[in-house]
């Protein structure tokens, strides 16, 4: 039989309410409130111990909760890890979050959870974690449970595992390549799809665009020409011999070229490792797409105050905008090391 | 990638073709561009004419980073 540890807070923990929020993280043997209706509904796993931790201690010192929680499990084995259901509780659905995410990167194990949509850590942590749409209070308990039970058992049998919308968990912005049982193949299903839509019909798209969410406009550059600008691109320009072995698709890989000496990018020295297009015209002049000839130019003129000494880039195509967030994030730690004050994108 | 650089707080502006999918994806400030393997400047067209058109979308652009909006824009370019 294989085994699990479920994570839950202070209040489903029977520890206490709002006024024990701050009770540091234990450990316990054995089934404690809802790991009792969890270890009732799995049938390829027992839970073996309840992890209980206040939803305080969790948000204001969650280093030394997830340190702790840690600590406990060294030496425990386990299989799989759940945390929750959440609900809609918002502190609660942070907890569950880092937890389970700490605990996947720690030990590799499946961390599973559930949360109600509204749920903030559902956004934050639907990426690193299996969060199940539960319900929005504790009367959706026995339903939430068996969901996480279902899935976990799923998982533990190694039987195949759908899609997201399938299974019923939040998409983690991951693509798999899928054969479909019906061998029915894509001109015919993208045919099918476009009659449908000429005649107003329902379709079903099988490449979903990730519901947007909108980030603050960035205050404006006060003084162009006292600032520092970078260009970022997704449109696949490196040195020829592509040092950083950018991927031409679904790149999960960036680079940061230096051009402190360049007036313009040189054609053969530079290129386009980008797949989704014809690279004949940025190969030979790559400025198309890195436009460095223009921004030098209007550094020249005062227009700006300097070009950032390296420029930025990846390939758009086929990347998961999970994988673009990443990378994103990753190339935001350079242009603030480098006090860049505006950046100009240029996507193909 | 736009959205993070400019969650971290860095103006930013998006040259692109795919105005839509620069709007849907969430880019705040966008510059369209002419096409996607040459976004900035057309190889069929005399290098001055590419220049000029380079030249002019990507002072747009800065121009751009400089502007106080409330909502996303599409900027106005003129060739």
């Amino acid at each position: 039989m294989k085994k699990a540890i479920l994570y839950l807070n202070q209040f489903f923990g029977q520890i206490g309410g709002e006024d024990k929020a701050d009770f540091a993280p234990v450990i316990e043997e054995g089934l404690i409130g809802p790991a009792a209706e969890l270890n009732k509904k799995l049938e390829n796993a027992e839970v073996t111990h309840t992890i209980i931790c206040g939803d305080n201690f969790m948000g204001s010192k969650q280093d030394e909760a997830v340190e702790t929680i840690l600590n406990f499990l060294e030496d425990k084995e386990f299989d799989i890890f759940f945390a929750g259901p959440a609900f809609q509780a918002g502190r609660y659905g942070n907890a569950c979050g880092v937890i389970c995410k700490a605990v996947k990167e720690k030990f590799g194990v499946p961390v599973v959870s559930s949360m109600h949509i509204e749920n903030p850590g559902v956004e934050m942590f639907r990426k690193d974690v299996y969060i199940f749409q539960g319900g929005h209070s504790a009367a959706k308990m026995r339903k939430d449970v068996k969901t996480m039970a279902t899935f976990g058992d799923k998982i533990l049998s190694g039987e195949k595992l759908l899609p997201a919308e399938e299974e019923g968990y939040f998409p983690r912005g991951i693509r798999h390549q899928v054969w479909l049982e019906s061998k029915k193949p894509a001109s015919d299903r993208v045919v099918e799809m476009l009659v449908k839509k000429l005649n107003g019909e329902e379709f079903e798209t099988e490449l979903p665009i990730p519901k947007a969410d909108r980030v603050p406009i960035a205050s404006p550059v006060k003084d162009l020409s006292k600032a520092t600008i970078a260009i970022v691109n997704t449109g696949g320009i490196v040195p020829v011999d592509n040092p950083d072995r950018i991927q031409s698709a679904s790149a999960t890989r960036w680079g940061k070229y230096d051009v402190s000496n360049m007036e313009r990018l040189k054609g053969g020295e530079f290129k386009t490792i980008h797949a989704g297009f014809d690279p004949a015209a940025a190969d030979a002049n790559p400025n198309v797409i890195v436009p460095l000839d223009a921004l030098r130019a209007y550094e020249k003129e005062g227009k700006i105050g300097k070009v950032h000494e390296y420029f930025y880039t990846t390939v758009g195509t086929g990347t998961t905008q999970a994988e673009a967030a990443r990378m994103g994030k990753e190339i935001v730690e350079h242009l603030k090391e480098a006090n860049v004050d505006g950046v100009i994108m240029v996507s193909t | 990638m736009v959205k993070e650089i400019e969650r971290a707080g860095f103006p930013i502006v998006q040259m692109a073709n795919l105005v839509p999918v620069a709007k849907t994806v969430g880019s705040n400030k966008i510059v369209p561009t002419i096409s996607i393997p040459y976004p900035l400047g057309d190889p069929n067209t005399p290098e001055e004419q590419q220049w000029k058109l380079r030249y002019h979308r990507v002072g747009v652009a800065l121009d751009a980073l400089t502007m106080d909006v409330q909502e996303q824009t599409v900027f106005d370019v003129k060739f």
